[in-house]
């Protein structure tokens, strides 16, 4: 996965120490694999849409410049030279800022449906794309419930472009543009676990701020970026319908079938075989 | 039938390259109604198909962000596919059932339902952004196992494979090749059970991969039940197509059908549309229950509503009854009509789950482009094309040369 052990501890004291809770030991891995999802934390009662994380994005990823500012009543998609946006949203609480940009599925549909593993979700977090796989079918496309990955459909050599929680600087020991960059400290980076402690701490000291939801907590069987709100999430364009558990899952139930209709059909089909092979023999004979 | 007899009689001094050269020369009439609409079609698909190289999909189709997969996917693969299903179950009543009163329509199907795959297989070529991947799945480290498409594009292959060992005795018998004849047509049960059972999962394959567009497709055709909707279904629209394709090619190539086959057509026509009935029954049963537990009734007032029920009174209730009354009447007519309806309602469908109720609400709808349709019109048109080269050469409706003819 091109992550090696002490760019991994890298990543992981980065992690930590951007953490407001800072406690390194906090980071230990615990699971079998000894590693943690990294994630985001997107606060959006901090952005003030200043498009600092467009900038960063675009500059570290090599995109264009983005053009357009945030505007209620006008959504500006991702698309394939776009890999975060900032939108506004008219609420009861006034003007409200959402980033939006791939949320890094703890079970990725994206990568579940990827018949190459070009798109996979790597072991520190990140779900991204390896060109080298992939063959352009767009099924992570379809599949995806956030529509998040696109595709390049004027170019005789297409890519899939999305976010890749800056795969690419977490090697390097940094963390993502977006995160950095942030002037409003709304985007922090750091594991899953952490950032979800930080998200309920921020709820339980803030009642009156915050609505009590962790936008990715569950949705969609949790996902590595998580979103906390001042207003309840399907007044700022997220899809609150998605269900809890994973996208993979939907499917799971039919490849699981596969293996026992591959070794019951043709048990059954030599076996109505042989029950009726002398039914030729016997009409021919009645003829 | 005079190029076999030759062969036979001149068995030691043939040359198989001499004869192949003779055979690959055209046959027939050049100017006919057919290949003056097919050729054209076909050279522009041809042009297009360079231009989507070239200058990528975009450049052709309509497909968007929103809506990766168009007509090339749901049109061609699909649906074809599901077309192309009568030879899973053809196979099946003949080889595993023993109904050998289908025996004679089995080549065409079979050597239909393999082109089928070929084509739509390459079609699936087109609208791969990335071709030059393509063997990623089959080859190397690269086993996305956790896909239905995996499942479906291995599925796809091994099938071929299967059709082509079911086929091949047909081959043989073209080149005159005893030996080789023998050990094919020993070969046709096991390519005929895993045939089925390869049939069974990517027929069903094709709903499941749209199992993960939950919020996607319109509800009312969205189900868990997705896969056995589309193994159902694709049971008549096989056998429909069957009926379709059979009374066109038992009438084009009528010299090469004996007198004896042109007589039992009637009776496996019958035969086929009693299967299709009860086959379509379940079908809508399925669809009832589905629509019934799913609690969709407040979507029936929407326009989407009443296109489902457009669908399931129109494309489903009333061919089944037609088929149901062909048989009782033992109408041919009412048989071709039904398989008509009932293969435009495949098409519906199909089209219902994977273009036109896929991101219904969405602020812009995907249409195909006319260079999407001309691409696929030209992809039918040279399967036909390749189709009847093969008729016109091999013994596919007619019998097989005497010598072949007691070894199955």
């Amino acid at each position: 996965m091109g992550i090696d052990r002490r760019s991994f501890f890298q990543l992981l004291g980065v992690a930590g120490t951007t953490l407001a809770l800072g406690k390194q030991a906090l980071a230990k891995p615990s699971n079998d694999i000894g590693v943690e999802f990294v994630g985001m934390l997107i606060d959006t009662t901090r952005c003030v849409g200043c498009q600092t994380c467009e900038a960063a994005c675009s500059e570290s990823n090599h995109l264009a410049e983005q053009t357009g500012s945030p505007e209620p009543g006008k959504i500006r998609p991702l698309d394939e030279t776009k890999f975060t946006v900032v939108n506004a949203y008219n609420t009861s609480k006034g003007e409200i800022y959402v980033k939006k940009q791939c949320m890094h599925c703890s079970q990725a549909a994206c990568a579940a449906a990827c018949l190459t593993k070009a798109m996979h979700k790597t072991e520190e977090g990140p779900v991204v794309w390896d060109g080298k796989k992939c063959m352009g079918c767009r099924y992570c496309m379809v599949s995806c419930p956030f529509e998040i990955p696109k595709f390049e459909y004027h170019s005789a050599n297409p890519k899939i472009q999305k976010c890749t929680m800056c795969f690419e600087r977490l090697v390097e020991g940094k963390i993502p543009a977006c995160a950095e960059n942030c002037p409003a400290e709304a985007i922090q980076f750091g594991t899953r676990r952490e950032l979800l402690h930080e998200a309920r701490k921020r709820i339980v000291e803030n009642p009156d701020v915050y609505v009590d939801h962790i936008y990715g907590e569950h949705e969609a069987g949790g996902t590595g970026v998580l979103y906390l709100s001042s207003v309840p999430f399907n007044g700022l364009g997220f899809n609150t319908s998605l269900q809890k558990s994973s996208y993979p899952e939907l499917s799971k139930g039919f490849l699981y079938g596969v293996p026992s209709v591959f070794v019951l059909w043709p048990a059954l089909l030599l076996g109505l075989y042989e029950a009726t092979k002398d039914n030729h023999v016997k009409t021919t004979e009645n003829e | 039938m005079s190029n076999t007899e030759i062969i036979t009689a001149q068995q030691p001094a043939f040359n198989i390259w001499k004869f192949l050269k003779e055979e690959f020369k055209p046959k027939g009439k050049w100017v006919t109604p057919f290949n003056m609409i097919s050729l054209p079609i076909m050279f522009l698909g041809l042009v297009l198909i360079i231009i989507r190289f070239w200058k990528g999909i975009g450049s052709v189709t309509n497909l968007t962000q929103e809506v990766p997969w168009g007509i090339w996917i749901g049109f061609d693969v699909v649906t074809g596919v599901a077309f192309a299903g009568g030879a899973y179950v053809l196979t099946f009543m003949v080889y595993i059932l023993n109904m050998k009163q289908y025996h004679s329509i089995v080549r065409v199907t079979v050597l239909n339902g393999f082109l089928a795959y070929v084509f739509y297989a390459g079609a699936l070529l087109l609208d791969l952004g990335r071709p030059w991947n393509v063997i990623n799945p089959i080859i190397g480290n690269n086993f996305g196992t956790s896909s239905v498409l995996f499942l479906v594009a291995w599925h796809f292959l091994l099938y071929m494979i299967a059709q082509l060992i079911e086929f091949s005795p047909t081959i043989a018998e073209w080149i005159g090749h005893r030996r080789a004849h023998k050990i094919l047509s020993g070969m046709t049960l096991a390519a005929v059970i895993f045939g089925i059972t390869l049939s069974t999962l990517h027929q069903s394959g094709l709903g499941a991969l749209y199992l993960m567009a939950k919020d996607k497709i319109h509800p009312l055709w969205y189900s868990e039940f997705l896969p056995i909707m589309f193994f159902v279904s694709s049971i008549f629209a096989g056998l429909s197509m069957v009926i379709f394709e059979g009374s066109i090619t038992y009438k084009v190539f009528s010299d090469q059908v004996t007198e004896k086959n042109h007589h039992s057509h009637h009776s496996i026509i019958t035969g086929l549309s009693k299967i299709c009935a009860v086959a379509m029954f379940a079908y809508l049963f399925l669809n009832v229950l589905v629509f019934v537990h799913g609690r969709h009734f407040h979507y029936l007032t929407t326009p989407m509503g009443r296109w489902y029920l457009v669908e399931m009174v129109g494309f489903v209730l009333i061919p089944m009854l037609l088929f149901f009354n062909s048989y009782r009447k033992k109408s041919i007519q009412l048989t071709k009509i039904a398989a008509v309806v009932t293969m435009v309602g495949i098409i519906v469908n199909r089209l219902n789950v994977t273009v036109i109720g896929f991101k219904w609400d969405a602020v812009s709808h995907y249409y195909p482009t006319w260079m999407e349709i001309v691409v696929t019109l030209a992809v039918i048109f040279t399967e036909i094309w390749i189709f009847r080269w093969v008729i016109l050469r091999m013994p596919v409706l007619r019998e097989p040369p005497t010598w072949a003819q007691n070894s199955h």
